[in-house]
């Protein structure tokens, strides 16, 4: 008789469900996202077997997908489903950060497919929709379908066309598609734009993922916490007490073998549209009202709208490229001579700009994003700089080497605090330095917590976007960075030369150098 | 290398930790939390190397607390320093009459300021926070499956629950709970009745039962099987039944009505994954509180406890 009512339940009853076994107070249950399939474009790329196919394997094996996850690959190679479920199993193997196990694997393997084809063939796109639905019955993947572009940008638009065309794209009340885009999103404003029309035409905005694979959210809430959820610093975090901010993020490496992507984009669109502007709109933002997805995106909306890079761009940027040299300890070609390189390139490989907020809280506070490849240390950090002691009530011989206080928040290679401060030399004289203080939670890289990819792919089959960009905070980004981009560009010279394993040109310490600043050593 | 030092004091160990840090030239600073292993056992290696890798998502001072009342009065340590830990290891043998008065020994050497958590691997005392060493914790974490009779040690859990107190029977139904509540997510209709299968005597199986009674509001069965732990678990709903079955050690089987049999990795977790979940929250877990007070309700009211408990609770 219960059998009998409960079927003929009225639709919205079930709608309206609450899982009684869901408690917001019971905090140890993780979310164990639907059942689901994601596809995965461009399976040969570095990322995707580096990190992606090993990403999925470390969330099963911490039991976070769900019984019924399929993994579908569509690539050009002439494979078949072995095939690729070798190329992954060798992934996994390789690169996950979870032990192996073979009951992992097995459930793993059981929905493993591939469906080989052109980006413009439409039969294969049939042969795409028809394994999907094999899999939705036989796998009970229920119909929820994650697309990962993990291809050019310039495959964007055929692929969404595509999925488009075979409706693919096509939600329904009790399943859901999403879209993965990795940046870069457009290469200006106005590509960004049209790439948003793209996407737009076949996903509403809440389909969409932006994935900025530098920016784990692990980071980003780290940065919450320490700046909301503590009283002390807070006060300081505006124009009474700090001279300027520093964003770097240094690699020690060079392009690699990525020289057919990076030629013609160069350091400026790769990380600073994207990484640092996100890092800068998370610094700077005001107190969102809550965590929420909304919440966050207003916030940092409204300040990259108030910020614009600084003019005079011949004084307040600065662009260089990397020489040939010794590079910590090993001899390294110059960027002009990697392979695939023209000698007349004029992309940058280091990237220094200031921007200004034009608010109350920041009004005379810049702040200096710079990015670069040889540099002498892989680093990414927030360098809030104090300003100078208004007073000092020692005489000058006891704190001549002492320099302005600074609060550090360190994001690779390990996350934590750092803040510098003035101490006194133990003895009898009376000589005061710099000194740090250092704390460090742990690493964020143990085995038992989820690494950032694992994290991003979760949130992308839970349907939890907010600390993904929205296609406003992209464009405005392009908006801050275009006019300097042009100004580059209208000089038509190659970018000033710099030693490989220095912190950049001349002419970026020149550029500080006219505010009255250095650049931090980090 | 390990600082060796018989018949001391802690103030004794107090002065030789901070030498070692001077040594070191650190300050032994960024510890999250002071971690204490209260254990009687000489087998401690097991709750030592928990304790050793939980500390690396939770950088702390272990400190690891044997006692032996039947040796003559006094108190031996040890200072490990050539441990992965990124803290302190220290072993304080308590002997004799000292095992009485923990706190003298272990109140100097808790890192200032912060959260205090103490772990019972084995057997654990029946009311935790009137504990000698229980009272001196924020949180306090039993094993009821490490006890000779765990389910005497979850009843007692459930009488004398308080504020800060888990036991890692409740952190291994976990995953199942995970599970289950996946599979409603997804079937979305009231549940009518629920087993867990389980070994005879299962702490974690009662702790999940107990669970899905309060939650789902319906009889839960427990059906005894040769287990390892929880066997299986089943709810039953008018769109047919969800089930989680362990079929082997490491195979699990997963059905959901209308859905192709699937499976599952559920394994069992060790010691040290169990532990390093524990540490991650310093708050009540309320959940907890409330299935371990239905647990009460289930096996009737106890005149001890209230007795105990004084006036106020009556």
């Amino acid at each position: 008789m219960t059998q009998d009512s409960a079927v003929v339940a009225p639709p919205q009853d079930v709608s309206r469900y609450l899982n009684p076994l869901r408690d917001e107070r019971d905090r140890r249950l993780p979310r164990i996202a639907g059942p689901s399939v994601l596809v995965m474009f461009g399976v040969t790329g570095d990322l995707a077997r580096k990190k992606l196919m090993p990403a999925v394997y470390d969330l099963a094996n911490r039991g976070l997908l769900p019984p019924g996850f399929a993994f579908v690959g569509f690539a050009r190679r002439d494979w078949v489903d072995q095939d690729f479920a070798q190329v992954v199993g060798e992934a996994v193997r390789e690169h996950a950060r979870t032990p192996y196990r073979e009951e992992v694997w097995q459930q793993l393997l059981a929905g493993i497919r591939f469906v080989q084809g052109e980006f413009t063939d439409d039969e294969a796109f049939d042969r795409l929709k028809t394994t999907l639905e094999d899999l939705d019955r036989t796998q009970g993947t229920g119909g929820n379908h994650a697309f990962y572009l993990s291809v050019p940008p310039k495959f964007f638009e055929v692929v969404i066309d595509q999925l488009k065309k075979h409706g693919l794209a096509e939600q329904s009340d009790t399943s859901w598609k999403r879209v993965v885009i990795e940046k870069p999103f457009g290469h200006d404003l106005t590509s960004a734009q049209q790439l948003e029309r793209v996407v737009s035409s076949a996903f509403q905005e809440n389909q969409v993922f932006r994935i900025d694979h530098y920016l784990g959210k692990e980071t980003v809430q780290n940065l919450l916490a320490l700046r909301f959820a503590n009283t002390m610093f807070e006060p300081l975090w505006n124009n009474n007490y700090l001279s300027h901010v520093q964003i770097t993020m240094a690699e020690d490496i060079g392009i690699g073998g990525r020289a057919g992507y990076y030629d013609g984009v160069g350091a400026a669109r790769d990380v600073i549209q994207n990484h640092l502007l996100q890092l800068f709109a998370l610094t700077a933002m005001e107190e969102p009202t809550g965590m929420g997805a909304d919440a966050l995106r207003a916030e940092k909306e409204k300040v990259l709208e108030a910020t614009s890079a600084t003019r005079r761009f011949d004084q307040h940027t600065a662009r260089g490229i990397y020489d040939g040299g010794w590079s910590g300890g090993e001899l390294v070609k110059g960027y002009l001579e990697e392979d695939g390189i023209p000698a007349d390139s004029t992309t940058e490989t280091y990237a220094a700009i200031r921007v200004d907020v034009h608010n109350r809280r920041w009004a005379g506070v810049p702040f200096y994003l710079r990015t670069g490849k040889r540099m002498p240390t892989r680093v990414t950090e927030i360098a809030l700089q104090f300003k100078q002691l208004p007073f000092v009530p020692f005489n000058a011989h006891d704190t001549s080497t002492l320099g302005a206080n600074a609060l550090v928040l360190r994001i690779q290679p390990e996350e934590g605090v750092t803040l510098r401060f003035g101490a006194k030399v133990p003895g009898t004289q009376m000589e005061v330095r710099d000194v740090n203080m250092d704390f460090e939670y742990g690493s964020s890289f143990t085995e038992s917590s989820p690494e950032a990819y694992e994290r991003l792919i979760l949130d992308v089959l839970l349907g939890d976007p907010p600390l993904f960009p929205r296609s406003t905070e992209v464009e405005e980004s392009w908006r801050i960075l275009d006019p300097v981009l042009d100004y580059w560009a209208g000089l038509k010279t190659q970018p000033e030369s710099y030693r490989p394993g220095t912190w950049g040109p001349k002419s970026a310490r020149e550029m500080l150098a006219r505010d009255g600043v250095a650049w931090r050593r980090p | 290398m390990t600082i060796e030092m018989k018949d001391t004091t802690a103030a004794r160990v107090t002065s030789a930790l901070l030498g070692h840090h001077h040594e070191l030239g650190n300050a032994g600073s960024g510890m999250v939390h002071t971690f204490i292993v209260a254990t009687d056992r000489d087998d401690y290696w097991e709750a030592y190397n928990a304790a050793l890798a939980a500390n690396r998502e939770h950088p702390s001072r272990i400190l690891i607390v044997i006692r032996d009342p039947e040796a003559p009065d006094g108190l031996d340590a040890s200072i490990h320093t050539e441990t992965e830990a990124r803290g302190d290891v220290i072993v304080l043998t308590m002997r004799g009459r000292t095992v009485e008065h923990p706190g003298s020994v272990l109140r100097p050497l808790l890192v200032a300021d912060l959260p205090v958590v103490v772990w019972w691997p084995n057997e654990a005392p029946e009311d935790l926070l009137t504990d000698r060493i229980g009272k001196l914790a924020n949180r306090r974490i039993t094993d009821a499956l490490g006890a000779v009779n765990p389910t005497q040690a979850i009843i007692d859990r459930a009488y004398y629950h308080s504020a800060g107190d888990t036991d890692l029977a409740w952190t291994r139904t976990t995953t199942w709970r995970a599970l289950l509540a996946a599979a409603l997510d997804q079937v979305r209709q009231p549940v009518t009745a629920a087993t867990v299968e389980a070994a005879t005597d299962n702490a974690p199986a009662s702790l999940l039962a107990a669970w899905l009674g309060l939650r789902l509001g319906v009889e839960v069965t427990v059906i005894q099987t040769a287990g390892p732990g929880i066997t299986a678990a089943r709810l039953q709903t008018p769109a047919g039944v969800v089930e989680i079955v362990r079929t082997g050690l490491e195979d699990t089987v997963y059905r959901m009505p209308g859905q192709p049999e699937r499976k599952v990795a559920l394994r069992r977790r060790n010691v040290d994954e169990l532990i390093t979940e524990e540490l991650r929250r310093m708050d009540d877990d309320v959940v907890l509180a409330e299935v371990l007070a239905e647990m009460v309700r289930q096996n009737g009211q106890c005149a001890l406890d209230l007795s105990r408990r004084g006036a106020t609770t009556v």
